[in-house]
């Protein structure tokens, strides 16, 4: 079954190449999702065997991240059919082929427990995606794919570096060089220090740069504005889910190295900059696509800072995980909604989309009130866990900074937002043949929906899933 | 062996400032490519017995860094018009002797690093710094999209020496995959690098600027 979830995308990525047809091709893509998903649901609740080789194999973390994973694409893939279906002028070979090669590196981070392999994984998802925010071909996103790409680039060659760095740290402590996580976290407390902070440093910039952390953040307003909607929901929820994955790594490894001391200061510094960074940007933001990035980059940042915060924190972390995953989801889809009725992303020109499409209006304004953070809805219930432990820990004015930041971005981006959303539809503004349709719809209810029943009642099974994860990365047995 | 080891480095090392120093952009490819070459090359005589996945580790490694990518990039050159880089952020002599003084200090900081005792000798950590440290300088400062590639190259090809000190952590697998990946991002990059040169009829990167706050 492992060999099946983890082949079945590339399979699929090549019977998508081989479909002659365009209109028929997109949906390939819920396919696979159809499938993935009661495959991963056996992997992550059923498999009783959790490592089945040394270098495959599905940890609570990677169990989380691929769930969630799971989950966002095949709610995502119904929106890209209808998507496509719009966009029928438009060659789709290419971009069908490379979402599914994407579901399958993804697929493959999250179950790799080899560092090399993981690192691997990482390096490909940046190539399928390239093609995808290229879709639309016009220079603005030859542009972005260009910085997408040099930039991602860098970030990963620095993150090798890091991971042959701590292969050195193992070697320089009379150790086989390796890169079997299982073996660097029964060695970690032997660890050669120095080569293992460089290498932690080097890690947190390269994948940090996948994630978009500030200041490695500069490619993501041009990849998130430029690339369809659908695209950004996969990248901001899944691909950046698999960096902190890797984040995850190699925290967990310095934890078990008795480092924690050495690496909190680093990370809840990140955190709060790439919060203030995107709290400057995001305050008088004209473009709500660019808006959106910038959302991504703070909440990028809340997650590395409840990694800084440690043990406390680490609950309210992997929840937060998946609410901003899931609820970035209903932002960046109902975006691309309202980008293809308007085909402008600027607030000069959008205006009064609440009465021009009234339902993809109404989940933008209230997935924004998600995002920030606003009761009943799941991020509140993680950003309020997080701000908790920061108490806890007595970092006072960690804690304080969090909040002030998280003001600043409310005001920001709801002055965005309600530009965006009220008002008249002016008579000049461009209009689509574009119409609410179920298949642009009802994707982002479904989220909205998972949204606020995890706001409202963690569900058993998940709980026990962060629990057991929080627990893994203790490393307690 | 350590002697042979030692001038196969400093003649990656001169190339880097070769590869600094020159306008010429088919010459950086030229020079990038042999560099490649002498880097795949470099672990067989490293190992004292060869293993058949060492050998086609290596083989893979030349065909790719040695033939297909120049291949490519030139072909990508071929549509270009101007084959030579101006006006870089830091001029070319500049640059090389920045890229001089980057390999002394690559020296003397490899010596104060704590190295395992039998990777003291060999120049493997000071070549491997000051050749991503000439990688981020091409990177950088040029503002032709294939000399940044070309950087890119060298950065890549720094860390790939480091590699080198650490037989057995790297699976076949994971060498592999790693230059698949390579070769892919080239290709796909040589695409981009394609629909730049006909959009904005330039291969100057200082042309993609609409895209800012």
């Amino acid at each position: 079954m492992t060999l099946t979830l983890l082949l079945f995308p590339f399979v699929a990525a090549l019977i998508a190449w081989l479909i002659p047809s365009n209109r028929w091709r997109p949906w390939a893509i819920p396919v696979a999702g159809i499938i993935h998903f009661p495959l991963t649901l056996a992997a992550v609740f059923f498999a009783d065997q959790p490592y089945p080789f040394e270098w495959i194999g599905l940890d609570p973390a990677g169990r989380l991240v691929l769930l969630l994973i799971s989950i966002i694409y095949l709610i995502t893939s119904f929106y890209l059919a209808g998507y496509l279906h719009y966009r029928l002028e438009r060659p789709n070979r290419i971009f069908v082929t490379c979402l599914l090669c994407l579901l399958g590196t993804m697929t493959m981070i999250t179950w790799s427990r080899h560092l090399g392999i993981m690192w691997v994984s990482i390096e490909t998802t940046a190539l399928c995606t390239a093609p995808l925010i290229y879709f639309n071909k016009t220079p603005r996103s030859i542009e972005a794919t260009w910085k997408y790409l040099l930039i991602g680039f860098v970030g990963i060659a620095l993150a090798l570096l890091g991971t042959l760095f701590l292969a050195y740290s193992a070697l320089h402590a009379g150790f086989e060089p390796t890169l079997v996580l299982s073996e660097l976290l029964h060695n970690a407390p032997q660890l050669s220090k120095p080569w293992l902070h460089a290498a932690f440093v080097l890690m947190l910039i390269g994948y940090g740069t996948k994630m978009g952390l500030a200041p490695m953040h500069t490619w993501k307003p041009d990849a998130y504005g430029e690339a369809p909607g659908a695209v950004g929901t996969l990248l901001a929820g899944c691909v950046t889910s698999c960096a902190f994955l890797c984040i995850l790594r190699i925290y967990q490894i310095c934890s078990a190295a008795g480092e924690f001391a050495f690496i909190s200061p680093m990370l809840l510094f990140m955190g709060l900059l790439s919060m203030a960074v995107a709290g400057i940007f995001m305050v008088g933001q004209q473009d709500y696509k660019r808006m959106l990035a910038y959302s991504s980059v703070e909440h990028m940042g809340i997650l590395i800072l409840g990694l800084g915060l440690g043990v406390p924190a680490l609950f309210g972390t992997l929840l937060h995980l998946f609410n901003n995953g899931l609820t970035k989801g209903i932002l960046f889809l109902t975006a691309g909604n309202i980008h293809r009725s308007y085909t402008s992303t600027s607030t000069d020109v959008v205006r009064g989309a609440l009465r021009r499409l009234p339902v993809s209006s109404a989940l933008f304004l209230t997935g924004f009130l998600a995002i920030t953070g606003s009761p009943p809805f799941g991020p509140f219930i993680s950003e309020f866990s997080i701000l908790n432990a920061s108490f806890q820990t007595e970092h006072f004015i960690v804690g304080a900074l969090f909040l002030i930041f998280l003001l600043i971005i409310f005001i920001g981006m709801g002055a965005t937002v309600l530009l965006v959303v009220q008002g008249d539809d002016p008579v000049t503004a461009p209009r689509t043949a574009y119409r609410e349709g179920f298949l642009t719809i009802a994707p982002p209810i479904l989220l909205l929906v998972l949204v606020l029943a995890l706001g409202l009642h963690i569900p058993a099974p998940l709980n026990d899933l962060l629990n057991s994860a929080v627990k893994f990365l203790e490393n307690q047995p | 062996m350590n002697s042979l080891l030692n001038a196969l480095l400093v003649i990656v090392l001169a190339l880097n400032l070769f590869a600094l120093g020159t306008s010429r952009i088919m010459t950086v490819i030229k020079v990038v490519s042999l560099q490649g070459i002498l880097l795949g090359i470099i672990p067989l005589i490293m190992e004292e017995h060869l293993t058949l996945a060492a050998i086609f580790s290596a083989a893979a490694a030349v065909i790719l860094k040695g033939t297909v990518i120049p291949t490519m990039m030139m072909r990508a050159m071929r549509d270009v018009q101007i084959k030579r880089e101006m006006e870089p952020l830091i001029g070319f002599l500049p640059s090389m002797l920045l890229g001089a003084l980057a390999t002394g200090f690559a020296l003397l900081f490899a010596s104060a690093l704590p190295l395992a005792s039998e990777h003291t000798t060999p120049l493997l950590v000071p070549a491997s710094l000051a050749t991503i440290f000439a990688g981020f300088i091409l990177l950088t400062t040029r503002a032709k999209a294939i000399t940044q590639i070309m950087g890119y190259l060298v950065l890549e090809n720094g860390i790939y020496i480091f590699g080198l000190l650490l037989v057995g952590a790297m699976p076949l697998v994971v060498e592999l995959g790693a230059l698949l990946d390579l070769f892919v991002a080239i290709f796909v990059i040589c695409i981009i690098v394609n629909h730049i040169n006909k959009t904005f009829s330039s291969l100057d990167t200082r042309r993609l600027s609409a895209l800012k706050e």
